[in-house]
């Protein structure tokens, strides 16, 4: 069986592998065909029906997203066939999508809206609903969902079950009334969701956002009595040019300080500050954990796992609640900042906590439900008040007048404006592991780790699990006990991925010291919380900006960063001193799966 | 032979011998004789038994399964449950035969939940055919093995459509599969599988007894042997009869003791509804599509109602997974009831219309091609009078007129 097949679409003759969908096909031509229920990352549904084609030899219109080329056909992308039948399955979408558009979080981002325009639609063939049939979920911390405006492209489904192995999100019913529940239609405050988001940057309407804070932080920034404080995270800054209209990847760092400056923020600081002090008590739970197993002979729980993420950290809780001690016991930077600013920067600067308010930008939406965690409020007060999304932030900027592609640079604030370049990588996968190999090697080995422009470079790339092996020659005195050994790590993103390793340590065969897992593709940068459409392909671009930025940079480990040493040294102590554990470090909750 | 009661099914036939006549033949001589006897599939669609047998056989894979569709859930039709209480050992001989000339060891009966309660007659002929060694391993000698399950499901209607028959069987929401890969490619649990309905194994071990020529002889050309018919509604005689394919619909009416007949719905609420002016045609694949069901109007019906009647079925039995079938069955229900209730404009009609012929060519399963099917025929077949009962609604109520 010849493994290419030549088709005819449009009259154009292309050849394609066997097995190639029709869609590829078409589009490797450049023939647009719409689409809905299809997503670059999910598997095939077939369902929306707008993709709809004329191949010879069918009776019926093809679906063109799910209908492998097996022979040679001719294809008509369309023929009044076609377009009467896309019409009219659209119709019948907008007849029951409920809401306006220009109430909508969606609008001008919808690909519903898009496809109607498309088409020109300029008036609904059916009766449209009128009234809404579903009450708004807003239960949940981080994801409200509106299935009045779910048109049933079960995306979100996919996107839980298949790419993020979490399964929180299925169909129930039947016919008209078929929707989208969680299981026992509990509402998403009570479902087994990871607040990743996923689903949201998935969502080609606006069935399903985040938990909107831009106006509770206005509110703040309004307050003449409030210091409003922003922390910026790595990923964001690398794509919310995206909403402004520019490429994906095009970072705006320096841009971005300027706009959240002009909207009012007193302080804008740099995760990143917090990221490289994540890896100073991260890396030294890890020695420590490696003293314990090889010096001590005590036991220690191991492979250690990081805990950066709180979607992977929900994740865990409910699936693999026997794995929390593996867990590393450090907040998420996100966390730790807040405990810092409120404490340690709330001192220095002469601020009453108490009229402090902590904002945070984040690539996430997981974060949201992060700040309302019990055991978040180390430093007397909520850590964290607000985690805002890429999205919302953007949204703020665009509010405020400002043009942000415009605008000139601004460094972050001082003092806790300084981050490494191993900070910055956290935003991508294998980021977190780098900057820990970074540090650990040469604080073990006095020497810097062993790979060309300190690029770790096989934890780096969007393969779904990642392995590496670090060979320690020589070690210092107080670590002699690593000489000759190898430290074994590995890197998952998205939960499904990290349900592979997972596996693998619950059965006891692991090989590994420590695993970096990160809740959503790509890293962060691939997160809940940033603009929406998402692919593999924006993810890279997004990554490349990540990385070609650590390399700008001369401070590019965490150990180096002078502000963290002096933050140690006036406050702290030592990593993993008694007032670290007091701000920086968590504990974690078994949640069941039902 | 056209038009005549038959008996091939009903007829009593001692169950094995047509089984060791097979396991005496080559696998591919079964498939041949099938083929030959152009028997076609009895779930509606008529697909080419022989054909589909032999795509299963060539097909790789470890594990090979026969699926026999006992989901009867056609409005109207009740054939299968006839064979199902009367003649459990054709079916299974017909599944085993099937097994052994393709390969499989497994068969699975997929049962509708509502007959359940002929679950454990079917599971004491399974005992009874397994003492014989009609079944279990090596069958009559000759190394081959064939078991068979029942498995129940669940009351969807959908799952009759074979994909969302194997989707069910693995446990799964019962939805319609992206086709290709077929089952008999990609079926259960991943394998190969023959998906068949009961009435079609039971011609299996006549065919294998009789011939493949004795069986072509019956018929017409392209619709072979005998079908039967679950015959209701407006009839003296009603009940499951056994015709030659080609039967015409009078011919048909005659045998029931039909009167003043003003429709004829054949092959179930996803059929075709007939009216006077066609009664002379044969019921066969080439011109009225079978099934299973003839469901007979007088004319004291109400065509508007017995088309509300099926629509609403649609509506609720549509899985909702596609979007014409989920919101254009409830969309074509929309617009009876505005037409009962004098709403419909002849535009809206058209729109309807419109609507009904996407979905015949848009929907992904078979579920939502045919449910446009009596809304068509019945819109067609009776617009005078359903557009006489919307004036009649307009001017008794003098409600405005949408569109």
């Amino acid at each position: 069986m010849s493994m290419d097949i030549t088709v005819n679409i449009n009259g154009k003759e292309i050849t394609v592998k066997r097995g190639t969908t029709i869609l590829e096909a078409a589009r490797n031509v450049n023939i647009h065909i719409p689409t809905l229920c299809y997503h670059d990352d999910l598997c095939i549904s077939g369902i929306c029906r707008i993709c709809l084609v004329e191949v010879d030899g069918e009776r019926t219109l093809q679906a063109a997203c799910s209908i492998p080329i097996t022979r040679p056909v001719t294809i008509k992308t369309h023929t009044e066939r076609v377009r009467k039948a896309r019409r009219n399955v659209l119709e019948l979408m907008l007849a029951n999508h409920y809401g306006e558009c220009y109430t909508c979080f969606r609008n001008q981002n919808c690909e519903l809206q898009k496809l109607a325009k498309e088409y020109g639609v300029d008036a609904l063939k059916f009766e449209h609903v009128t009234e809404p049939r579903y009450e708004q979920d807003k239960t949940s911390a981080a994801v409200v969902r509106d299935k009045n405006k779910c048109i049933l492209c079960r995306r979100c489904i996919r996107t839980c079950q298949d790419f993020q192995g979490v399964g929180a999100l299925d169909a129930t019913h039947r016919g008209y009334d078929t929707q989208i529940q969680a299981f026992y239609d509990q509402p998403m405050a009570d479902a087994v969701c990871i607040n990743c988001g996923q689903c949201i940057t998935r969502c080609p309407v606006g069935a399903l956002r985040e938990k909107d804070f831009s106006d509770s932080v206005w509110q703040a920034i309004d307050d003449p009595s409030k210091i409003v404080v922003i922390q910026t995270a790595p990923a964001p800054r690398a794509a919310i040019g995206e909403e402004f209209g520019l490429p994906p990847g095009t970072s705006v760092t320096k841009k971005l300080n300027t706009a959240l400056k002009m909207i009012g923020f007193d302080y804008v600081f740099d995760t990143n500050f917090t990221a490289d002090l994540t890896i100073m008590e991260e890396g030294t739970e890890l020695l420590g954990r490696l003293k314990d197993l090889l010096v001590d002979r005590k036991e220690a729980v191991l492979p250690m796992v990081t805990s950066c993420s709180p979607g992977w950290i929900k994740f865990c809780e409910h699936f693999y609640p026997k794995l929390l001690p593996n867990l590393s016991t450090c907040k998420s930077p996100q966390q730790m900042f807040g405990a810092i600013l409120k404490t340690y920067f709330a001192q220095k600067a002469g601020i009453n906590p108490a009229n402090m308010v902590v904002v945070s930008l984040m690539p996430c939406v997981a974060k949201k439900f992060e700040t309302d965690r019990p055991e978040m409020t180390s430093s007397g007060f909520k850590d964290v008040d607000f985690a805002l999304t890429t999205r919302e932030v953007a949204q703020m900027i665009k509010e405020a007048g400002i043009q942000l592609t415009q605008l000139e640079d601004s460094p972050f604030d001082d003092p806790l404006g300084l981050g490494s370049g191993a900070g910055l990588i956290f935003g991508a996968t294998g980021g977190v592991m780098e900057a820990a190999i970074r540090t650990a090697y040469e604080i073990v080995t006095g020497e810097e780790a062993p790979f060309e422009n300190l690029r770790v470079t096989p934890v780096r790339g969007m393969e779904g699990i990642k392995e590496a092996e670090i060979f320690i020659p020589k070690a210092l005195e107080e670590w002699s006990f690593l000489e000759g050994k190898t430290l074994r790590v590995a890197v998952a993103h998205g939960t499904a991925n990290a349900r592979k390793l997972m596996d693998i340590v619950t059965q006891g065969i692991a090989q590994w010291h420590f695993i970096e897992v990160m809740a959503c593709p790509g890293g962060c940068l691939g997160g809940g919380g940033q603009p929406i459409p998402t692919s593999e392909e924006i993810r890279k671009l997004r990554a490349k900006a990540i990385y070609g930025e650590d390399e700008q940079l001369t401070l590019r480990k965490s150990h180096k960063n002078p502000q963290v040493l002096k933050l140690y040294e006036e406050f702290l102590g030592t990593p993993n001193s008694h007032k670290s554990h007091e701000l920086l470090h968590t504990t974690y909750t078994p949640r069941g799966v039902f | 032979m056209v038009g005549h009661k038959i008996q091939i099914l009903f007829s009593p036939a001692e169950t094995g011998i047509a089984l060791r006549l097979a396991i005496g033949k080559k696998p591919e001589d079964i498939i041949a004789q099938v083929k030959e006897s152009k028997l076609r599939g009895r779930g509606g669609a008529g697909f080419p038994t022989g054909l589909k047998w032999e795509l299963v056989q060539q097909a790789k894979g470890e594990r090979k399964f026969v699926v026999c569709n006992a989901d009867e859930g056609e409005p109207g039709t009740f054939k299968d449950r006839i064979l199902l209480t009367d003649h459990p050992c054709k079916i299974f001989e017909g599944m085993a035969i099937c097994g052994y000339a393709v390969g499989a060891q497994n068969g699975v009966v997929y049962l509708r939940a509502e007959y359940r309660y002929l679950r454990e007659g079917l599971v004491n002929a399974i005992k009874k055919m397994k003492e014989s060694n009609y079944l279990g391993k090596n069958i009559m000698g000759s190394g081959f093995n064939f078991d068979i399950e029942i498995h129940l499901g669940a009351g969807a209607y959908v799952c009759g459509e074979e994909t969302a028959l194997l989707e069910s069987l693995e446990g799964k929401r019962g939805e319609a599969r992206n086709k290709p890969p077929y089952p008999t490619e990609c079926g259960y649990m991943g394998c190969p599988t023959v998906v068949n309905n009961v009435e079609t194994f039971c011609y299996v071990p006549a065919i294998m007894t009789k011939g493949a020529q004795w069986f072509s002889e019956i018929g017409t050309m392209e619709s072979t042997g005998s079908k039967l018919f679950s015959i209701s509604g407006d009839v003296a005689k009603p009940g499951v009869y056994e015709l030659a394919m080609g039967s015409t619909v009078d011919v048909v009416l005659q045998l029931v003791g039909a009167k003043d007949t003003k429709a004829v719905q054949v092959g179930g609420a996803s059929g075709i509804c007939v009216a006077e002016k066609d009664f002379n045609k044969p019921i066969s694949f080439e011109s009225l599509p079978p099934g299973g069901s003839i469901i007979v109007f007088n004319k004291s019906r109400d065509m508007l109602y017995v088309l509300k009647n099926f629509m609403e079925f649609f509506v609720e039995e549509s899985c909702g997974q596609c979007t014409p079938c989920r919101e254009g069955t409830y969309r074509l229900l929309q617009g009876v009831e505005m037409m009962e209730q004098g709403r419909c404009s002849i535009h809206y009609l058209h729109t309807l219309r419109d609507l009904a012929q996407t979905m015949l060519i848009s929907s992904k399963c078979g579920l939502g091609q045919l449910a446009p099917n009596p809304f068509l025929s019945i819109i067609d077949n009776f617009k005078g009078e359903i557009l006489a009962r919307d004036r009649v609604a307009r001017n008794s109520k003098k409600t405005p007129v949408v569109r």
